[in-house]
C-alpha cells in the first residue's frame, strides 16, 4: 500500500427494499468511524443517475480512492459502480460491494439484528478495499465470424440476420436438410400461414446467401477457445453422392432396389422413403444422400448385379469410396439452436399410441393434413381393420407436458394452440366430424390467440374440460375414459381416432452439444440462460448463445424473436472486432507452483495448462491461466496446496481480513 | 414437522391438484358405484365437511387400485383422500360389523380372516418346509400371506412353491409362525393406528432374519411392503420374479402339455403399482402348449378385480355389473380357456365371477402357481 486509504461508502435505500428493514441512517453514522474512512452517505438509489453523480462528485472533492457500495449483489450493478468510479479517474477494481439487501434485508425480519449485519459487512469490505490492487482489463482481437449449430427456423433466422450484417457465418446441420421441426408443419396458428410458403424462401436464402456456408449433414465435433476466438472442427458426414454433380433429379430413389421401404423421418414415419432419399420435395440443399443404416450395398457390400441408383444416375453422382470429411475454422461467436424433440407418448403407455394406428401424435397430424403428406393431405386412418375417415376425432392436450408422472413439470406452450389449429384444419376437410378437444385449461396468451381459439370453438369443436385417463378399444372404436369435470360426469367417449397433443421435451442428444460448449441445464433440463429475465439468450460461457426450442418450449413468433436476440448478442464482438478480458481472473506464482496439476483438473472452465519452463536451467512445468477463459471462480487456488494459484482481487491476503472483520473466523 | 399436526389439506396435498380429472376419469369404479375422487379431492379442502363427506357410502366402492395416483400428473394420492375419511369412521368406531371384526383379528392374531395365529401354518401340514430362523442366513425369505395361509382355495399357492422349491435346490425358507399381516387392508380400509402398529412390529420382526431378499407370494404384501416400510432393510420382490429367474435359468423341468388358451388378467398391486408386467407373462409363454392372449385393456391399463381395498369386506351397494364379471366376459368373448392371475384376490373375485356367470363348465380361473405345480417336475 504506497498512498493511504481514503474510503468513501454509498449506503442504498433500494426504494424500501434494504431501507425498511436495516437503520441505514444508523449505518450510516457508523461506517464514518470506520478507520481510513473519509465520507458515508445514505441514498435512495445509488444506481440512478444522480445517485452515481453522487458518488463521482465525491471522489473528485475529497480525493477518495476506494469506493464501499452497500447495496445489492454485484452481479446486476458491480459493472455499474465500476464504470462509474472509473469516469471520475479511480480504477475501477477499487470497488467492492457490501450486500446489505440478498444478504441482509431480504432476509431477516427484525431490523436490530439487519442492521448489526449490516455493519458487519460494511466493516468487512472496509477491511478489503485497502488492500486492493489496481488492475488492467486487456482486448483481444475478435474473429468477425459466427457458427450456429441446428438450422431449424432458429438457427436459420440467426445465420441469415449475422450474414445480413455482414459477418461470415457457419450454419451446420445434423440432417441432410435445414428446416426443423417447421418444415413438417402443415399451417401455422395463427393466422394460418402455410409453413412451406414462408419458409421455403428463408431455406434456400441459407444455401445461397455470399455470406454463409452451410454445412449440411454435418456435426461439430470439437470447439476450442474462447468468445472472440472459438476454434471449430465439424465432421461432414459422406453422403456418398458427390455434391456438386448431383442434379437433384432422383432417379436414384425411383430405381433403388428398396425404394420406397423405409419409414420417412420427415413424414413420421407415416411414409415412406428409398435407401437413397431426399428427405422433402423443398429440401435444402436439394441432393441427395444414402443412408447407411439400410442401403444394400453399404450395409452388405452388394446390392444385386450392381447398385441401381449408380446405373441411372446421369451424372454420375454416386460415390461409394466418399468418406467423412473434417473441416476447420475460427469464429468469434457461437449461437446454439438444436431444437427439441416432441414427447413420445410410449412414455404413456395408458393411451395405448403403441397399439392402436389410430392414436397418434401432433406431430403425425401434421404430415396427414399436409398436401405433401402420406395421404396427399386427406385425414384418413386405420383403425386396425380397415383404413378409413374418421367421424369422431378427438384431442388430447397436455400430453408429456405439466406431468409430474412422467417429469415434465412445464407447460409446453404450443399445444393448446397447435391442437386449436388441427381442430379447425379437421373442420375444413371433414365438415360433418364430431370434434371434441379435451383440456384441463387452455392457453392461448399471444397475439391473435385467443381470437382464433373462439373462432375454433364457433366451428363447432368440443372443448371437454378433462384430462383423459385412458384409451381403450371397443369393438372398433376407441374409447376415451375421461371425466367432464365441468359437471362431475365420467364418460367412456366412443371415437375413431385420437391425436395426443404432445409437449416439447429438450432433445435426448442435447448431452453432445453441452459437453462441446460446457452449458447447463435448468431444472426443466432445457438450457439454461445466463438470466431469466435479463439475458435470456446468453449463457454462463461468454459468446455463446442461445435460440429456439433449446433454451425452452416456444412458438414460431418467439423462437424468431429469440433467434434475432441471439444474432444481435452475438453480433457485438463481431462489430466490435475486440473483446475486452475482465482482470479479475486467476494468476499463477511460477515461483512456487510445484507442477501438480491439481487445479489443471479442477477448474470447470479448463481455463489452466501445464506448460515447460526453464527454471535455473531445469525444465520444469508449470501452471498457466489463459485470461480469456478464466472466469475468476477459485476454484484452483481451493485446489493449490501451495497457495501458488490465487484469483485477483480475492487473494487470500485480501479475502482473509475480510473474513476476520466478519467475526466469524478466530 | 411431526404428522401429527398436518391439516388434511397438508396431509393429501389437496392445493397440489389442478382438478384435471385424470383420477376419475381412470377410476374403474365409476361405472358402477357414484364415486368421484376428484370431487372428494376437491371438497376435502373445507375442513368443516369433513364429517359429512366421511359419511358417503361411496368412500367404500374404492377398491385401492391406485390408477388415480399412477396418473395423477401432480403427484397426489387422490384414494388416500378416501382413504383418510375412512379413518374417520374407523376412528368414530361406526364401521360395519365385518371390517370391525376384521381388523380386530389382524390386532388380535395376525390376520383378518378371524382364524387362530396358531393356524396359520396349518397348510404346510404334509410337507417339508423348511422355516427360517433369526440371524441365519438365507437367500430367499418367504412372506406367504394371510390370504394364501388361510383360504383353502388359495393355499394351493403356498404349497406348490414348496415343491417347486424342494425341488429346484432353491435356498430358501418361510417366516415360523409369528408371521403377522403385512396390514395392505388395514391400511386402506383406514385403521391408521393399526397400520402404523403393524408397519413397526413387522419391520423388528423382518429384520431380525438375515436374508438376500424377502419373496411375497401376494402383490399386495409386496407393494406394501416396498411403499409403507422404509426401514425394511431388505429387498422385496413378488414370487413371479422368482420363478421367472428360476425359468430363464433353466431351473424348472416341465411335465406334461396345458393346450389352453390362457389370458393374464394383471393384479393392479403387481402391474399398475408394483411395474411388474413381463414375468407373469414369461413363466406362462414357458408353459408347453399354452397360446397366450392378451386382454384389450392390459398391463397399465388393465381393469381392476375390485377385490383390493378392504372390498372383501364391505358389499358394494350398487347393482350394475361387477368388473370382475366384465372382466371374465371379455375372457370368453376372446375365447379364452383360462383366466390366469398371481394374486389370492385376484382369484377369488374372478372365479367367484366366472361361477356366478355360469362358465364353470367351458373356462377355468387359475393362480400361476398352480399352473406350475401341475406342469412342473416335482
Ligand atoms: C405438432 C407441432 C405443431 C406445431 N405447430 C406450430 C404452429 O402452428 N405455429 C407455431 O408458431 N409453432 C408451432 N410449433 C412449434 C414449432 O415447431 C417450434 O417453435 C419451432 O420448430 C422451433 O424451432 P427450432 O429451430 O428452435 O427447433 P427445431 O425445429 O427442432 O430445429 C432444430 C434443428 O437443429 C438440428 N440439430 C439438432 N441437434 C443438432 C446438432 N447437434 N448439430 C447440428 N444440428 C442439430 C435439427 O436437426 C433441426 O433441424 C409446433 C410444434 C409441434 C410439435
Ligand atoms: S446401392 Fe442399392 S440399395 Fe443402396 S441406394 Fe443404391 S440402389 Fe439403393
Ligand atoms: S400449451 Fe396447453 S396443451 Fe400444451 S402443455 Fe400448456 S396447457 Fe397443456
Ligand atoms: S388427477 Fe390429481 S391433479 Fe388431477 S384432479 Fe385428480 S388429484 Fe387432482
Ligand atoms: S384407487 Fe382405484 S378405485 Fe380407488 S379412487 Fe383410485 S382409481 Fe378409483
Amino acid at each position: 500500500m504506497i498512498e493511504k486509504p481514503k474510503i468513501g461508502v454509498y449506503i442504498c435505500h433500494c426504494g424500501i427494499n434494504i431501507s425498511s428493514t436495516v437503520d441505514v441512517e444508523t449505518v450510516e453514522e457508523y461506517a464514518l468511524k470506520l478507520p481510513n474512512v473519509e465520507v458515508a452517505r445514505t441514498y435512495s438509489y445509488m444506481c440512478s443517475d444522480p445517485g452515481q453523480a453522487l458518488i463521482k462528485e465525491d471522489i473528485k472533492e475529497h480525493d477518495l480512492n476506494r469506493i464501499i457500495v452497500a447495496s445489492c449483489s454485484p452481479r446486476m450493478h458491480e459493472p455499474t459502480f465500476r464504470k462509474a468510479i472509473q469516469e471520475a479517474g479511480l480504477n475501477p477494481y477499487f470497488l467492492e460491494m457490501a450486500n446489505i439487501r440478498e444478504q441482509c434485508s431480504w432476509v431477516h425480519q427484525d431490523m436490530e439484528e439487519a442492521t448489526a449485519k449490516a455493519k458487519k459487512l460494511i466493516t468487512a469490505s472496509v477491511a478489503k478495499v485497502r488492500l486492493l490492487e489496481a488492475l488492467e482489463s486487456t482486448e483481444v482481437d475478435a474473429e468477425p465470424a459466427a457458427l450456429v449449430i441446428g438450422a431449424g427456423i432458429a438457427g436459420i433466422q440467426a445465420a441469415l440476420d449475422i450474414a445480413d450484417a455482414g459477418f461470415k457465418t457457419y450454419l451446420v446441420e445434423k440432417t441432410p436438410s435445414v428446416g426443423g421441426r417447421m418444415a413438417q408443419l402443415d399451417k401455422t396458428f395463427p393466422p394460418l400461414d402455410c409453413s412451406a410458403c414462408i419458409l421455403t424462401p428463408k431455406m434456400v436464402d441459407c444455401a445461397s446467401h455470399p455470406n454463409i456456408e452451410l454445412l449440411s449433414y454435418s456435426e461439430v465435433e470439437e470447439i476450442n477457445g474462447y468468445i472472440g476466438n472459438f476454434d471449430v472442427k465439424v465432421r461432414k458426414k459422406a453422403r456418398y453422392v458427390d455434391f456438386d454433380k448431383c442434379t437433384g433429379c432422383g432417379d436414384c430413389a425411383t430405381e433403388c432396389r428398396v425404394a420406397d421401404r423405409f419409414p420417412s423421418e420427415f413424414d413420421e414415419g407415416m411414409g415412406k422413403r428409398s435407401a437413397i432419399y431426399l428427405p422433402f420435395p423443398q429440401a435444402v440443399p436439394a441432393k441427395y444422400t444414402i443412408d447407411p443404416e439400410h442401403c444394400l450395398y453399404l450395409k452388405r457390400g452388394k446390392c444385386g448385379k450392381g447398385p441401381k441408383c449408380q446405373e441411372v444416375c446421369g451424372a454420375g453422382a454416386i460415390n461409394f469410396e466418399q468418406e467423412d470429411e473434417f473441416v476447420e475454422f475460427k469464429v468469434g461467436a457461437i449461437i446454439v439452436a438444436p431444437g427439441f424433440d416432441p414427447f413420445d407418448p410410449s412414455r404413456k403407455p395408458e393411451y395405448g399410441y403403441d397399439d392402436y394406428p389410430n392414436v397418434i401424435t401432433g406431430m403425425e397430424m401434421e404430415r396427414l393434413v399436409s398436401a405433401s403428406g402420406p395421404t396427399g393431405g386427406k385425414v384418413l386412418i386405420n383403425n386396425g381393420e380397415e383404413e378409413i375417415e374418421p367421424k369422431e376425432v378427438a384431442f388430447i392436450k397436455c400430453v408429456g407436458s405439466r406431468d409430474e408422472s412422467v417429469g415434465n413439470e412445464y407447460c409446453s406452450r404450443v399445444c393448446c394452440m397447435y391442437t386449436a389449429k388441427q381442430a379447425h384444419l379437421i373442420r375444413e376437410k371433414l365438415p360433418d366430424a364430431k370434434i371434441r378437444i379435451y383440456y384441463m385449461d387452455v392457453r392461448a396468451f399471444g397475439k391473435g390467440y385467443e381470437e382464433f381459439y373462439d373462432r375454433v370453438r364457433r366451428e363447432n369443436v368440443r372443448y371437454i374440460r378433462g384430462n383423459p385417463s385412458e384409451i381403450f378399444k371397443r369393438g372398433n372404436k376407441l374409447v376415451v375414459k375421461v371425466e367432464d369435470t365441468l359437471n362431475s360426469r365420467p364418460l367412456e367417449d366412443e371415437v375413431d381416432m385420437v391425436v395426443l397433443g404432445v409437449g416439447l421435451e429438450p432433445r435426448a442428444e442435447m448431452r453432445q452439444v453441452m459437453d462441446l460448449l460446457r452449458l447447463s441445464q435448468s431444472g426443466d433440463r432445457f438450457f439454461l440462460e445466463a438470466h431469466p429475465k435479463l439475458r435470456p439468450v446468453d449463457t454462463a460461457t461468454d459468446g455463446v448463445y442461445l435460440a429456439g426450442c433449446c433454451q425452452g418450449p416456444k412458438d414460431i413468433p418467439d423462437t424468431v424473436a429469440q433467434a434475432k436476440g441471439a444474432a444481435s448478442s452475438a453480433m457485438i464482438p463481431l462489430a466490435r472486432g475486440k473483446v475486452t478480458i475482465d482482470a479479475q481472473v486467476a494468476e499463477v506464482n511460477e515461483a512456487t507452483c510445484r507442477g501438480c496439476g491439481f487445479c489443471v483438473e479442477i477448474c470447470p472452465y479448463s481455463a489452466i495448462e501445464m506448460v515447460t519452463v526453464n527454471r535455473f536451467g531445469h525444465e520444469i512445468e508449470v501452471a498457466r491461466v489463459n485470461e480469456a477463459l478464466c472466469k475468476g471462480c477459485g476454484s484452483c487456488s481451493a485446489a493449490c496446496l501451495s497457495d501458488s494459484i490465487q484469483p485477483k482481487s480475492f487473494r487470500d491476503r485480501q479475502i482473509l481480513p475480510q473474513i476476520a472483520a466478519l467475526g466469524v473466523m478466530k | 414437522m411431526s404428522t401429527e399436526s398436518l391439516t388434511f389439506t397438508e396431509k393429501y396435498d389437496l392445493l397440489g391438484c389442478i382438478q384435471c380429472g385424470r383420477c376419475t376419469g381412470g377410476c374403474p369404479v365409476t361405472v358402477r358405484a357414484d364415486l368421484n375422487v376428484r370431487q372428494f379431492v376437491n371438497d376435502a379442502y373445507d375442513e368443516e365437511k369433513l364429517d359429512e363427506l366421511a359419511r358417503l357410502a361411496e368412500i367404500w366402492d374404492c377398491t385401492a387400485c391406485h390408477t388415480c395416483a399412477v396418473r395423477c400428473p401432480k403427484g397426489l394420492k387422490p384414494l388416500e383422500v378416501l382413504i383418510g375419511l375412512r379413518s374417520l369412521i374407523v376412528e368414530s368406531g361406526k364401521v360395519e360389523p365385518r371390517v370391525r371384526d376384521a381388523l380386530q383379528s389382524v390386532l388380535l392374531e395376525g390376520n383378518p380372516w378371524e382364524k387362530s395365529r396358531a393356524m396359520r401354518q396349518d397348510w404346510m401340514e404334509g410337507l417339508d418346509v423348511r422355516i427360517a430362523e433369526p440371524g441365519e442366513y438365507v437367500e430367499n425369505l418367504f412372506f406367504v400371506c394371510c390370504t394364501n395361509a388361510y383360504d383353502p382355495r388359495v393355499q394351493v399357492t403356498a404349497k406348490n412353491m414348496v415343491k417347486i422349491l424342494n425341488k429346484t435346490g432353491v435356498d430358501y425358507a418361510f417366516l415360523p409362525e409369528d408371521e403377522s399381516c403385512c396390514g395392505s387392508e388395514v391400511f386402506t380400509l383406514g385403521e391408521e393406528g393399526l397400520f402404523e402398529m403393524l408397519v413397526e412390529d413387522n419391520t423388528e420382526f423382518l429384520n431380525e432374519f438375515s436374508a438376500g431378499r424377502i419373496v411375497t407370494l401376494s402383490p399386495h404384501c409386496f407393494t406394501t411392503y416396498k411403499t409403507h416400510f422404509p426401514d425394511l432393510k431388505h429387498p422385496v420382490i413378488h414370487y413371479t420374479q422368482l420363478m421367472d429367474e428360476l425359468i430363464q435359468e433353466g431351473k424348472l423341468a416341465w411335465k406334461g402339455e396345458l393346450p389352453k388358451k390362457i389370458v393374464y388378467h394383471d393384479p393392479c398391486y403387481l402391474g399398475k403399482q408394483g411395474g411388474i408386467f413381463d414375468e407373469p407373462r414369461r413363466i406362462l409363454k414357458s408353459i408347453p402348449g399354452v397360446e397366450l392372449l392378451e386382454f384389450n385393456r392390459s398391463r397399465e391399463r388393465s381393469l381392476c378385480c375390485e377385490g383390493g381395498g378392504g372390498k372383501m369386506w364391505v358389499e358394494s351397494e350398487s347393482r350394475k355389473e361387477r368388473l370382475a364379471d366384465t372382466r371374465i366376459k371379455d375372457a370368453k368373448a376372446m375365447g379364452a380357456d383360462l383366466v390366469a392371475a398371481a394374486c389370492p384376490f385376484c382369484i377369488l373375485t374372478l372365479e367367484d365371477a366366472m361361477k356366478g356367470l355360469g362358465y364353470e363348465e367351458e373356462m377355468r380361473v387359475a393362480e400361476i402357481m398352480e399352473l406350475l405345480g401341475e406342469f412342473v417336475e416335482v
